[in-house]
């Protein structure tokens, strides 16, 4: 076991996964000799060789054009795309390409991709450098995606994205790269995608989340003084909507908290599925805590923006007292 | 100081045989052995006469929108000839010739048209991949799957097609970029054949070649005769060569022409003029050939009507075997999303419903005694 940074335990996930199979390259804008502009590869071409990490044009599409490339021959490339923001040049490659080549050949070709994107605010970064996309690749078919939210959770997905035999976008909440540390098994693991983790049990009520948010969540549930259950997604697709399930059909209140902005967040999914699922047992209504339907702001204002513990907190409490 | 040249260059243009029937002994003799030009006016003829069939099929209600090829057949069936059978054909939607020739079956691409994905299920052994209708995506594709070769030491190359529109989207440019600066073997090959839909090329470029863009990018290039069999394979001779030798791109450009609509739902009278359609039937790729062959007394009458039944004794077998393939059910657009489909999707491919009420064994509503006004039309 080691003590290590979500930042340190993705490293490591990627040494291992290289290591175990050549097929795995990585690829992006300044992964190479710079190990990325958060470090995240950090000594990996040096230990692997230029072929193995390459520092390509700083181009999105390209990188994820190519990538899929890569994919349909068989190896298993892991690009990176520096900020969430600036997925947007390399959408059409990932949503008409990567996410449809296995149904539109009936499985003639497969692209086995894991897209890693440093995701969400709270960093003080400039604009485009501070978004919570998931809902938009989670509405596209075809794609998995994944936010681990502690350095354990993030190997463990990790290693299970690369050996997916599908595109799996991995977020990376980069506001908790290196917030805390964590014992992580150096020998490798997989946690598997699609399976939710209940991060501390509760009879009240129910907090569903992800990502950096679970941090927020365990915050204001540990001031609530009550007996609440959180369940961290993991997987934002496909989802562990059994998890959600059993936990909101004991508890009968639910709060769903993420970062990304509410009108079609995740958390309107979940909140369908707890009406569909959970109607009868259900004490009071459905309730999100998210980002507000705006642009994010620069970060001078990005923690009005952002749900804090005091905002999960009252809804906690608005949704107890209903 | 005096202005000096930063940097001079010349585009090098490839025509071998002419719509005048001159040949270029030069560089034409022994490029093509005579068995083997019969066979490529073979392929080529079967292909243009697919395309009048698929036209037809298209109009007749039993096919839904078709791009025709008809004019281009020499660009992709040049390079197909030339390329190893493992070479990746990555190709846009006007290079049936190239496909037909590297062995995907006609009925696959009838299949894709008629709306069904089993038409893109290209036999992996073709190393062909999937016909690409977004303009100019393709191109990174193919730079993706020439990278794998190299990554692997395989000497396998990647060839790649596309039209006019498709060198003005991003993606040409990141492709060129890409394989240029991190030395990838792909061949590049543009095919101008004037117009994307209903726009001119000079909108699309306003160089005195397209093929320059190429040496933009640090490539050599060329430009060809896209109606001369003998030019495109030339080039992509050349092409390949440095490829695979020198693991590195090349730039094409074959100036062809788009003789039909661009597809079944255009109507090319609206913006283009007759004569100007007239002009380049008289430089059709199929002409020249015959003419030639007959010239070295390789065909004749006799041979272009035997070939001529055999191939619409051919085609009608395609046909027939595009339209009486089982019927495809609603299972299959669920069974290909992932390797292992998600519990939610088994569950919405197992009852063809999104609504839950009254699916879930958990559901606590038990709506058996409802009297269903409609009943699932579907499988």
């Amino acid at each position: 076991m080691a003590n290590l940074t979500m930042v340190q335990a993705i490293n490591l996930a990627l040494i291992q996964e290289m290591e175990k199979d050549d097929r795995v390259l990585l690829l992006g804008e300044d992964v190479g000799n710079n190990g990325g502009v958060f470090r995240v590869t950090e000594g990996l071409q040096k230990r692997f060789g230029e072929k193995r990490v390459v520092d390509t044009p700083l181009a999105e599409s390209g990188i994820i054009g190519t990538a899929i490339g890569l994919a349909m021959a068989g190896l298993r490339p892991v690009p990176e795309i520096q900020f969430e923001g600036f997925l947007g040049p390399a959408y059409d490659q990932i949503c008409s390409h990567a996410a449809r080549m296995r149904t539109r050949t009936r499985d003639a070709f497969t692209v086995p991709l894991t897209i890693r994107v440093p995701v969400g605010g709270g960093i003080h970064a400039p604009e485009l450098h501070s978004d919570s996309p998931e809902a938009i690749y989670a509405h596209t078919p075809g794609l998995k995606v994944v936010m681990p939210s502690s350095p354990y959770d993030a190997k463990g997905l990790l290693i299970a994205a690369i050996r997916d035999p599908d595109p799996v976008i991995y977020f990376e909440p980069k506001r908790i790269y290196r917030a805390f540390r964590e014992e992580v098994p150096e020998d490798e693991y997989v946690l598997p995608i699609g399976k939710a983790r209940t991060v501390c049990e509760g009879t009240d009520l129910t907090v569903v989340s992800w990502g950096a948010s679970v941090v927020q969540c365990m915050q204001a549930i540990e001031k609530s003084g009550k007996s609440i259950e959180l369940i961290d997604l993991r997987t934002i697709y496909p989802f562990d909507i059994d998890a959600v399930e059993a936990s909101v059909s004991k508890t009968g209140r639910c709060v769903v908290v993420h970062e990304a902005p509410l009108t079609c967040g995740f958390g309107a999914e979940i909140s369908a599925r707890i009406m569909e699922r959970c109607f009868l047992h259900l004490e009071a209504p459905v309730q999100r805590v998210a980002g507000f339907d705006t642009i994010m702001p620069y970060y001078k204002l990005e923690l009005d923006y952002m749900p804090d513990a005091a905002r999960i907190g009252r809804a906690i409490d608005d949704v107890m007292a209903y | 100081m005096p202005i000096t040249t930063a940097f001079k260059t010349e585009i090098p243009r490839i025509s071998i045989l002419d719509e005048q029937g001159n040949f270029d002994e030069k560089l034409g003799k022994g490029l093509i052995p005579d068995a083997d030009l019969i066979k490529l006016y073979e392929a080529m003829y079967a292909c243009r006469h697919l395309d009048g069939v698929a036209f037809r099929l298209q109009r007749s209600g039993r096919m839904g929108t078709y791009p025709q090829n008809m004019g281009q057949e020499a660009t992709s069936l040049g390079a197909a000839y030339v390329l190893n059978k493992n070479d990746w054909l990555v190709t846009c939607y006007r290079e049936n010739c190239g496909l037909f020739w590297r062995g995907v079956p006609m009925e696959s691409i009838l299949l894709h048209w008629m709306g069904d994905e089993r038409g893109n299920a290209m036999p992996r052994p073709h190393h062909a991949t999937p016909i690409a209708v977004p303009i100019g995506t393709q191109m990174l594709h193919a730079t993706g799957l020439a990278w794998a070769a190299k990554y692997r030491g395989d000497t396998q190359i990647a060839c790649t097609f596309f039209g006019d529109g498709a060198t003005s989207e991003g993606d040409f440019h990141e492709a060129a970029n890409f394989a240029a600066n991190l030395d990838i073997p792909v061949v590049f090959v543009y095919q101008n054949n004037f117009w994307a839909i209903s726009v001119p090329g000079r909108i699309q470029c306003s160089a005195p070649t397209v093929a320059q863009r190429g040496i933009a990018y640090g490539m050599p290039c060329m430009q060809v005769d896209g109606n001369d069999i003998f030019a495109t394979v030339y080039a992509v001779k050349v092409a390949a060569e440095r490829a695979r030798t020198e693991g590195k791109p090349y730039f094409i450009e074959m100036v062809t022409y788009r003789l039909g609509d661009h597809t079944t739902a255009d109507d090319a009278s609206r913006y283009r003029d007759k004569a100007e359609v007239d002009s380049w039937k008289a430089k059709d790729p199929l002409i020249r050939v015959r003419k030639h062959m007959e010239k070295l007394k390789l065909w004749d009458d006799k041979k272009e009507a035997a070939m001529v039944e055999r191939t619409e004794k051919l085609i009608a077998e395609a046909v027939a075997r595009a339209e009486n393939i089982a019927a495809p059910h609603s299972a299959d657009f669920f069974n290909s999303m992932y390797a292992e489909l998600p519990t939610d999707l088994a569950r919405q491919r197992d009852t063809m419903q999104t609504h839950s009420l009254g699916q879930d064994p958990s559901q606590l509503a038990d709506t058996s005694h409802v009297n269903r006004s409609t009943e699932n039309a579907h499988h």
